[in-house]
């Protein structure tokens, strides 16, 4: 059985949450020893995170080539790795920059990609991933055919990150050859918008959404106190960013992103079918709206009716008091 | 300059889906198909750039016959022209192999920049801007809310989880476009009419020196096992607040506590 690799990603070398998560499930459910792939500067004070969660090679490539969303390098880093490591199947993240370098990756190799997958499972020595399909109106599964490398892009919060117990893995030095074409997109300037400590849309466990209820952006206020008082993040509808409420990389629908939290509170959020396209997955789903027959409460586990500017002031406060 | 914008047709997101059980693929005649929502960000932004600097702007569509109508809409918002590559061995190809035709057709023609949506809103794999940069061997500009071209470059503000960074390539390349990027027009009627009457040009796998081996529902490199529609969810208990917010605050933070996620 050869090795899956997986892709960490990382902050300065800490691992993020969804990448322990992947360890473990590549653990788990791989029926191979793991492999992880670390780049970037500093990436190689990851590795001891990766082995605690069941790794035992890490391939480490520190280089400065790797800045955040240089997508080119990236893809060079992770088809030496799959080389030097002898895997056929590679988990990684599936956020928008591993599209991009998965993407590429599996051109250059002739593999095939899955993406977004919530569960895997090994079918004799393949692995087949399942995905919702259609915003989640439909569960599918797909599998790379055979032969080939396989590429599954794992969705956060899928599995749960469990520590196997092992210590630090085997760190081997990556040797990666960069051709002219790898630099010829070149990052220039980096803006941060404050994200108020929040955790990014995509790997938050819970998700405070507003929509066009909320009024005006002011309005969002409220909902950052909520998502505080859960560690959430913020989300919002089409149209409260159509508006200028809050930026656009908050979208969650259709034509923004699609997230899978355990909890999910929509703030004066109608729920077009658009809208719950992007988050019908959710485990729990609460709905607050004063139109009592706002379609969001037929796919709600839990919904108030009621005005949600006089509702949420008591909610967060009362979280706020549970919370100490 | 001369610009081509990739389009998809696809399914209403608000239809109905039907899945072909023995073929595991959507029934695409089941609802009425509709231009993806995201190649309109990409056609409007290629049509500024015709308006402002002068180019000429050609939808490239890879789909069946029917697709026509997709394509004239397409064309409605003041394109020049269209490329079509319809061939029945393309039916049920995934992402990487819609990407090698695509790319195929790309090479037959001269371009300084390809425009298109970051995703299609039916499989929303995100892939195909970058695998088909790669099989072009171009760089790639993905997830853009502002583009600029000057001094034969593209640069784009690509949208990221906590802000956006600015990044730049040497033309000809891929671009891939949000919704931030601008308000797309309404076709005008004077541009529907005039719609009918662009040139449109199709090509099929042949003609594009794609083996058909390559592509399709049997060739593609990814291979779907099982479709099976997910148990409709059922509404939970809905209260009413009194108007004060409280009772409403107070029901919350006990549902919230019973499901123990506070």
């Amino acid at each position: 059985m050869s090795p899956i690799l997986v892709f960490v990603d990382h902050d300065h070398g800490t691992p993020k949450k969804v990448s322990n998560q992947i360890i473990t499930a590549a653990r788990q459910r791989g029926g191979g020893e793991v492999h992880v792939l670390l780049m970037g500067e500093g990436a190689g004070a990851g590795a001891a995170q990766a082995g605690a969660h069941g790794a035992t090679t890490a391939y480490v490539w520190e280089a400065g080539e790797v800045a955040e969303y240089a997508t080119e390098p990236a893809v060079a880093g992770l088809v030496a790795a799959l080389e030097a490591s002898g895997a056929t199947t590679v988990l990684y993240p599936a956020d928008p920059f591993m599209s991009d370098v998965v993407g590429r990756a599996a051109v250059r190799t002739d593999g095939g990609v899955v993406t977004d997958v919530v569960d895997l499972t090994l079918d004799g020595t393949e692995m087949v991933g399942t995905k919702p399909i259609f915003g989640g109106a439909m569960i599918s599964r797909c599998k790379v055919r055979g032969g080939r490398p396989a590429f599954y892009g794992v969705a956060a919060n899928a599995f749960a990150a469990e520590e196997s117990g092992g210590g630090p893995p085997e760190v081997v030095p990556l040797e990666v050859d960069l051709d002219d074409t790898a630099t010829r997109t070149r990052v220039v300037e980096v803006v941060e918008q404050s994200a108020g400590g929040r955790p990014e849309m995509t790997e938050a466990g819970v998700i405070v959404a507003g929509g066009r209820g909320l009024g005006d952006a002011e309005g969002f206020r409220l909902v950052e106190q909520l998502a505080d008082v859960l560690d959430g993040a913020v989300g919002a509808s089409r149209a409260a960013t159509d508006a200028g409420w809050y930026p656009h990389q908050h979208q969650i629908g259709q034509t923004g992103k699609t997230v899978a939290p355990q909890l999910y509170i929509g703030a004066g959020i109608s729920g077009a079918i658009q809208h719950r396209a992007g988050m019908q997955t959710a485990q729990t789903i609460v709905a607050i709206n004063k139109d009592a027959d706002a379609p969001l409460f037929a796919i709600a586990d839990f919904g108030v009716v009621g005005d949600l500017h006089k509702i949420l002031p008591p909610l967060i406060e009362e979280l706020a008091a549970r919370k100490g | 300059m001369r610009i081509i914008c990739p389009v998809k047709r696809v399914p209403d997101t608000a239809a109905d889906k039907s899945i072909d059980q023995d073929t595991l693929t959507l029934d695409r005649d089941a609802s009425d198909p509709v231009l993806n929502a995201n190649d309109e960000w990409s056609i409007e932004e290629a049509m500024r750039i015709k308006e402002r600097d002068g180019a000429e702007v050609i939808v490239l569509c890879v789909g069946p016959e029917n697709a026509q109508t997709t394509i004239r809409k397409a064309l409605s918002y003041g394109l020049d022209g269209a490329i079509q590559v319809a061939d029945p061995a393309i039916a049920g190809s995934d992402a990487k192999a819609i990407a090698r035709v695509l790319a195929a057709a790309l090479a037959e023609e001269d371009f300084d920049l390809v425009l298109m949506g970051n995703q299609s809103s039916d499989a929303r794999t995100m892939l195909v801007p970058a695998m088909l940069a790669e099989y072009l061997g171009l760089p790639a500009l993905t997830y853009a809310k502002r583009l600029q071209l000057a001094d034969g470059s593209a640069t784009v503000d690509r949208e990221t989880p906590s802000g956006h960074q600015t990044v730049t390539a040497p033309l000809p390349a891929i671009v891939s476009v949000v919704e931030a990027i601008n308000e797309p027009r309404y076709p005008s009627f004077k541009g529907i009419m005039a719609a009918k009457k662009k040139p449109l040009e199709t090509r099929d796998l042949a003609a594009l020196g794609v083996d058909a081996g390559e592509v399709g529902l049997a060739n593609s490199s990814t291979q779907v096992l099982e479709i099976t529609p997910r148990p409709p969810k059922e509404a939970g208990d809905k209260i009413e607040d009194d108007g004060s917010g409280v009772v409403g605050a107070k029901a919350l933070v006990e549902f919230l506590a019973a499901q123990k996620l506070i």
